[in-house]
């Protein structure tokens, strides 16, 4: 597919390609496979929908080449090879065992960037604070401090004041690494500012308080508003996804095995498109709702929307049943919200839907 | 809260059967993993657990190893067997020693009829998971024709159930032995089936509320009138087509659902919880047409709602009229609640 496409014969050309590096044992091969493993239903995501600019129509939508690096940074000598690798990759992620000593680690990482930023000065460069699970919870801040401190000062002997470097604290056990990833990600695709844009507009117009653009079969986040990420909420969402699937699944499978025309594909763009829309919606008992709407091939909008005007009315009622007439108010009043949710979200879908007609087109003009 | 209304459970077994774990999974929001942490039980460890309100369950969780067992069939055996509801004895299919196992349940059984001959008795086969899945029914059923031919000259019948906590066959397991303690089930159940003759629901469910297990659905009251009805009428020629209808129709659907939801929504409160709250209810319209209603029924209930969508109008006129659909069905789990409530503050 990518030797019809791309014309030149360069495979895995990516705009989006990243390179993870770190001294060995840092857990880089692990993240891959976690990384790798979500990124299947994203990669299709960017190969044929909403995406508009041509150049990112490739086989995979980052590349993650492990570079092994040895233990020591002495005889740590880019050739030319690495060079190139440098100038072709838009992010450049370095993995730091926090489990472990890692005064050698910064050392290398400080001499990488400077190599890295001298060859390619657009590269992303990311630090995974890696393995932060059997780290308590005061000393991952300290850590994060420390090596914070540490590269910064190691830059500023180096003479390299302007690099920017993000830092995340991951951990493959929980949702930190998709987090991260999903930021690096992001990071790396320049037209998300479109789709961010309208997330923020329809959390301007609808009291939302959190909205993600999810693929629902991995677990990182194509788009969000730009109001801070808290950790839970995402957390949260993308948990949400599981249960609406798995309580559907129950009382759907079956019928699919009887009807016996699906042959067991479980495809979910396929089965959901030709079907209705999954749509989920749950009030927590502190007033927040949780939304989730389905939006094309296997992207799925989950919102969480706090509104205070109806939450206190609606544990009132839970319990004391006999003032009829609040309960009418307060349920009439979170349902009216929730119309304007869904009025907005589906005007949302349709913009959606627009950007990937578009893209469509244009990518088969390219193709004729 | 009566004095009677307080129920003691025997929680037995040898060492190592994971009593503790099961313990822990169902009634303190342990997952299975987490039950690795847990040690050994020093004698017996008592826990106080309230469920459906005016229900209270004593758990009393007996440590399996050898030095405790033979005090508690020798010194303390009037204080551990007596006034006993139900008595839950753990046998670990991985075990070496049956015999061994299988004489522990037999001096039990003994102590039992001594002194509590009421009580229920059920078997768990746990760490069903060890076992190759073909070869799982097989040794149940052995097991459990072995088990019932000891328990006969105590005139005790079992019910038995494969265990693992890795899947939902734990959930399936202490719903039912639960179920079995709830005095007034019948009301409840004929509430559901009129409640469900005027939604015409697929299916209701009713869950515990802390525990999250099935006290009742109208699956399994079907279930249980077709089989009495069965019995009743051995020769009648309609009624026996009738019930196997009926099973053609609960086959249907995954026999494990009620234990899937169950682990299913227990995962959802967990996740729930990282935001300091918990949830009131949960509306899915699913991709079939299958709409779903979780909501809070009675302050220890809640109820499951499973509806087939007959219409399929999807333009913006269908939209509405879904909505209101919503509501309507919200509207009569409220008036519902009302009955529910009444049954509940009976006992």
């Amino acid at each position: 597919m990518e030797a019809t496409i791309i014309p030149d014969s360069k495979s895995k050309d990516s705009n989006a390609q990243i390179l993870l590096m770190g001294l060995r044992r840092g857990g880089k091969s692990s993240i891959c496979k976690v990384v790798f493993h979500n990124m299947q239903p994203l990669d299709t995501l960017y190969l044929e929908s909403t995406t508009k600019p041509t150049n990112e129509q490739f086989s995979s939508l980052i590349d993650l080449s492990v570079m092994e690096l040895p233990g020591q940074l002495n005889y740590f000598e880019p050739n030319y090879d690495s060079e190139r690798l440098f100038s072709s990759v838009g992010a450049l992620v370095y993995v730091i065992d926090s489990q472990d000593e890692y005064l050698n680690a910064l050392t290398n990482l400080s001499m990488i960037i400077d190599f890295a930023y001298r060859v390619n000065p657009k590269i992303n460069i990311e630090v995974l604070i890696h393995k932060v699970d059997g780290l308590s919870e005061d000393y991952r801040m300290d850590a994060q401090q420390d090596i914070m401190q540490r590269t910064g000062d190691e830059l500023l002997d180096l003479g390299l004041e302007g690099v920017s470097v993000s830092f995340y604290l991951t951990s493959i056990f929980d949702h930190s690494i998709y987090e991260a990833f999903s930021r690096i990600v992001q990071r790396l695709i320049p037209e998300l500012p479109s789709l961010e844009h309208m997330l923020d507009n329809l959390v301007q117009h609808s009291n939302i308080d959190k909205v993600f653009l999810f693929d629902v079969n991995s677990k990182i986040y194509v788009a969000t508003d730009s109001s801070p990420v808290d950790i839970q909420t995402y957390e949260v969402c993308a948990e949400f996804i599981d249960i609406t699937i798995d309580l559907d699944d129950l009382y759907i499978e079956n019928e699919k095995k009887n009807g016996g025309t699906n042959s067991g594909n479980r495809n979910i763009e396929n089965n959901r498109q030709e079907s209705k829309e999954l749509k989920s919606i749950s009030h927590l008992s502190n007033g927040s709702t949780l939304y989730l709407k389905q939006m094309i091939r296997g992207l799925a909008l989950v919102a969480l929307i706090r509104n205070e005007t109806f939450d206190n009315d609606y544990i009132d009622h839970s319990q004391e049943g006999n003032e009829s007439s609040l309960i009418g108010t307060s349920i009439s009043d979170s349902e009216k919200s929730l119309t304007i949710i869904d009025y907005n979200v589906n005007l949302f879908k349709e913009s959606l839907m627009k950007m990937w007609s578009s893209y469509r087109n244009s990518n088969d003009d390219i193709k004729l | 809260m009566s004095q009677s209304s307080r129920k003691k459970l025997l929680l037995m077994g040898r060492s190592g059967s994971g009593k503790s774990s099961m313990r822990s999974i169902i009634f303190s929001n342990y997952s299975a993993f987490d039950t690795r942490r847990l040690g050994a039980t020093i004698d017996v460890e008592l826990s106080h657990l309230r469920f459906l309100g005016n229900m209270s369950l004593t758990l009393w969780d007996c440590g399996g190893q050898d030095v405790f067992m033979d005090n508690y069939f020798t010194n303390q055996k009037d204080h551990i067997f007596k006034m006993v509801q139900v008595l839950i004895h753990v046998f670990d299919v991985e075990s070496k020693s049956i015999n061994k196992d299988i004489e522990i349940f037999i001096k039990s059984l003994t102590n039992l009829q001594k002194y509590s001959p009421d009580s229920k008795i059920f078997v768990l086969l746990h760490k069903m998971d060890l076992v190759q899945i073909d070869k799982r029914q097989e040794l149940f059923n052995i097991m459990m024709e072995k088990l019932q031919k000891i328990s006969n000259p105590y005139q005790f019948k079992l019910i038995g159930f494969p265990t693992s906590i890795w899947d939902e066959s734990l959930y399936k397991a202490w719903s039912q032995i639960v179920c079995s303690l709830i005095p007034n089930i019948n009301l409840f159940n004929s509430n559901l089936i009129k409640f469900n003759s005027i939604l015409d629901a697929e299916e209701i469910i009713l869950f515990e509320k802390t525990t999250f297990l099935v006290i009742s659905s109208t699956a399994s009251i079907k279930q249980q009138q077709a089989q009495h009805q069965k019995l009743l009428n051995e020769n009648g020629e309609q009624q026996q087509q009738d019930t196997s209808n009926q099973d053609n129709n609960s086959s249907e659907l995954d026999p494990k659902r009620f234990e899937k939801i169950s682990n299913i929504i227990k995962t959802y409160k967990q996740s729930i919880s990282k935001l300091r709250t918990n949830f009131n209810n949960l509306i899915i319209r699913g991709s079939n047409g299958t709409s779903f209603y979780i909501d809070i029924l009675t302050e220890n209930m809640f109820i499951m709602i499973v509806l087939k969508n007959k219409d399929s109008i999807e333009d913006s006129n269908g939209f509405k009229i879904n909505q209101n659909e919503e509501l309507l069905v919200l509207d009569n789990i409220r008036s519902a609640r009302k009955w529910f409530e009444k049954i509940e503050n009976s006992k």
